[in-house]
């Protein structure tokens, strides 16, 4: 039942990926492939019907997260306090930018609202990366169970890290270059003329950047985290999650050359779906890995809610999700096609 | 570390409170928007339809400040009452579980319906809409008040060999009795709010000689809500929560009222300052057997005073609680008189022209707001110094590690950036109440045709 739990929690994370990363992306590459009004409109109107209901995937998988492992939840959110409030800032001021950027015509207004949009979507998709590398990298779980750490010290990991090392800076990167991509390949699909021209070109040469930069964070892992390869010795068959991963990386690189919208962003969300996949198969059974000893870590076993509980929970999971999935589909295949310029809907207020 | 606990508490009341202010708009206005779509689709009557569409676009800016000030208080679980979080995560994480999973993705998957289609999917598709807005946003009130219940009330727990709770019956959890008064007090409460609103709007057209129609409709809407909203506050749900309180958590009910020592026959202290050097009411009015008279159906029944209790188990803001409390009666009773004057001028046909009635409805508009505070202060003062009621007190939940500087710095923080979008909120919907209902109208149809 713990096992699981995990992968539900996992794949209820990486489903918020995908999903609000697109909106991220959108926001990392909005001002520049959006440059007069009346495109910066057409854009934030690709995504204005779903990022809300994106976001909700976030909580979600946070409310079950906190329902399956209480003590991982008490011991990573008080752990990582300064960071996830400067989150809880950034997502407020990033959805407020949403909200009121149309209320006025006044171009000062419009252009001071696009800023804070796009620097807290890209702020937001460098913490998320750093988030996923600390997770590897592991964090100082004392024998209570619980941590805190600083922004940085260092910036070398080692048994007393900060939440920025040069290894989750690394990550972080790479998680704005991947929604990037993400967002750009979402543009092109919903989008025309010079738009989609320049939303294609971003993700064209976001790719390379995306290459490299998984090659790096690839190559590090022995450094950081050799206990991650434990999982793939035992159960080869997991080494079908990075390679799915790779064959989307290969698979959005001939796509992009043949301008295929619609496949290049299926693409790149199997991208993110291996990526994160990859890594929870590695950190499987840990929930937070300790870096002062192993024997602190969080795992499943010992974090769970009680099996009763965990049981319990998953008769209305299934309901509740199949739900869900049902909503999600609707909305998007009502939304789906190329977006037109607005004419004045309720956004405008 | 003692002021961390401080801290962390005027953090948690801060967002929180700052959070409420928009759904106890949304959740009230989803029924009235619901009414509106209603009698737009089997009336034919167009005129409810451009109704709805402008209280739709004061719905839309509403719920976007309340979602983003919403995320703050389950991340809070974690971030700073991590103890609390670790020790009956396994009852409430079900409760929060099940508002992710059955209650928002229901409101934001037909928010962007309600917002952006209604040309695409026709009226039908859009009255269902804005029901499935209602249900979505009463069902999220009803796990909020669930989880909020069971920190009162804590049902359906057993503690575990390491110290956690664990939930052993989700009915049980789902059907707390504490629920039975305090969740339709709440949501009545936040009909409350939009309906005072509503009718406040309407009183400023009218009285500003403007959108005449969308006046009149504004000012009946809102003030029949209103008026029923008011009386059922206090009568059934009010006198239940209150009677409620008396039963399961005497200490608090003595507290409420400012009954210091036991007495037969108790009466109702009406005005009085509560003095905690002389436990006693200072410059008190009191109504003689009336307390023992509501709570126990008998002048002369006993109630239990402060001094019946432990002193460490009062709630460790007497004053404050006892204000809060009276506060919350008090407006209570003044929303009955204002809806009640203005029910008889509306059904006389003359409300429109009774120029100081409309005043008064139009500057009532904030005191529901300051109502439903003080009534959740009352609540979550009430429970003190209890975080989980007899379970687990409020200074063990914190979070072990994170150190009073950072809690103050991030308070600091949240006031500053609420201070900032409280202006903004009331700039946004100012500007759409003075745009008025018309004018977007014609602007959409104008965009339309272009």
């Amino acid at each position: 039942m713990e096992t699981l739990w995990f992968a539900i929690v996992a794949l209820m994370l990486a489903v918020y990926v995908v999903l609000d990363g697109f909106d991220f992306g959108t926001g990392i590459v909005y001002l520049f492939v959006a440059r007069t009004d009346a495109e910066r409109r057409t854009v934030l109107h690709a995504i204005e019907p779903v990022w809300d209901g994106n976001e909700v995937w976030l909580i979600a998988g946070g409310g079950l997260l906190f329902l399956a492992f209480p003590r991982a939840y008490a011991a990573g959110f008080s752990g990582f306090y300064l960071a996830l409030i400067m989150v809880l800032w950034l997502l407020i001021l990033r959805g407020v930018s949403l909200g009121l950027r149309s209320h006025l015509e006044s171009p000062l207004w419009r252009e001071f609202w696009d800023k804070v949009f796009a620097l807290a979507s890209l702020l937001l998709a460098v913490v998320f990366g750093a988030a996923l590398g600390n997770l590897i990298r592991g964090v100082p779980l004392n024998a209570e169970g619980y941590f805190f750490t600083a922004f940085w010290t260092d910036f070398r990991p080692g048994p007393a890290p900060g939440i920025l090392d040069w290894y989750t800076v690394l990550m972080g990167v790479e998680g704005a270059a991947v929604l990037t991509v993400h967002g750009a390949s979402y543009l092109a699909m919903k989008t025309v003329d010079e738009v989609q021209r320049r939303a294609r070109l971003v993700a064209e040469l976001g790719l390379w950047v995306i290459a490299a930069l998984t090659v790096a964070a690839i190559l590090a892992i022995p450094v950081i985290q050799p206990g991650l390869r434990r999982n793939y010795d035992a159960h080869p068959i997991g080494y079908l999650l990075p390679l799915i991963a790779l064959g989307a990386l290969a698979g959005l690189f001939y796509c992009r050359r043949r301008q295929q919208d619609i496949a290049a962003f299926l693409a790149s969300s199997l991208l993110i779906l291996g990526l994160l996949g990859s890594t929870a198969w590695g950190l499987f059974p840990n929930l937070l890995i300790s870096s002062v000893d192993p024997a602190y870590s969080l795992t499943v076993a010992n974090a769970a809610a009680s099996p009763a509980g965990l049981r319990a929970a998953f008769a209305w999971f299934i309901v509740g999700f199949s739900l869900v999935v049902a909503y999600s589909l609707y909305i998007y295949r009502s939304f789906w096609g190329k977006v037109e310029a607005p004419s004045g809907d309720y956004g405008e207020y | 570390m003692a002021s961390a606990v401080l801290y962390d508490r005027l953090q948690f009341a801060l967002t929180a409170t700052f959070h409420y202010l928009f759904p106890q708009l949304t959740m009230g206005l989803a029924l009235l928007l619901v009414y509106f779509k209603s009698r737009a689709l089997w009336g034919q009557d167009e005129h409810y339809n451009r109704v709805a569409r402008f209280w739709t676009r004061i719905f839309a800016i509403t719920f976007a400040f309340g979602v983003v000030t919403g995320i703050p208080l389950e991340f809070q679980f974690g971030t700073n009452w991590a103890r609390f979080a670790n020790y009956a995560g396994g009852v409430i994480g079900q409760t929060l579980g099940m508002e992710g999973l059955f209650a928002f993705f229901l409101e934001s998957s037909f928010l962007g319906i309600l917002l952006f289609g209604e040309e695409k999917f026709g009226p039908r598709a859009h009255w269902f809409a804005a029901l499935m807005l209602l249900i979505g946003s009463w069902l999220s009130g009803y796990f909020i008040i669930v989880t909020n219940a069971w920190m009162q009330h804590p049902v359906a727990y057993t503690v575990a060999a390491n110290g956690t709770l664990h939930v052993t019956s989700l009915w049980a959890l789902l059907t707390n009795e504490w629920l039975v008064w305090q969740y339709p007090h709440n949501m009545i409460a936040s009909v409350a709010t939009s309906a005072f609103v509503m009718a406040a709007v309407g009183a400023y057209y009218q009285l500003s000689g403007v959108h005449a129609a969308y006046a009149r409709t504004f000012l009946s809407t809102g003030v029949v809500a209103a008026a029923t909203a008011s009386l059922l506050l206090i009568f059934p749900t009010g006198h239940g929560a209150g009677r409620q309180v008396f039963a399961s958590q005497p200490v608090t009910g003595a507290a409420f009222e400012g009954v210091f020592h036991t007495e037969d026959g108790a009466g109702i202290v009406l005005v009085g300052q509560p003095n905690m050097e002389t436990l006693t009411i200072d410059n008190s009015l009191t109504v003689p057997w009336v307390l023992s008279l509501l709570v126990y159906q008998h002048a002369k029944a006993e109630v239990k005073g402060l001094d019946a209790f432990p002193r460490d188990t009062w709630p460790d803001n007497v004053p404050l609680l006892y204000y809060a409390y009276h506060v919350m009666i008090g407006l209570g009773t003044i929303f009955v008189a204002i809806t009640l004057a203005a029910l008889f001028m509306l059904w006389r046909r003359r409300l429109s022209q009774t120029t100081w009635l409309l005043w008064v409805l139009m500057l009532s508009a904030p005191f529901p707001y300051i109502a439903n505070t003080a009534g959740w202060m009352t609540a979550e003062l009430g429970r003190q110094p209890w975080l989980v009621y007899g379970l687990l007190r409020t200074s063990e939940g914190t979070s072990p590690l994170v150190s009073s500087g950072n809690a103050l710095f991030t308070l600091l923080g949240f006031l500053g950036l609420y201070a900032l979008l409280g202006l903004l909120f009331l700039f946004a919907v100012f500007h759409t109440i003075h745009k008025g209902p018309g004018d977007a109208e014609q602007s959409r149809q104008a965009g339309g045709a272009a």
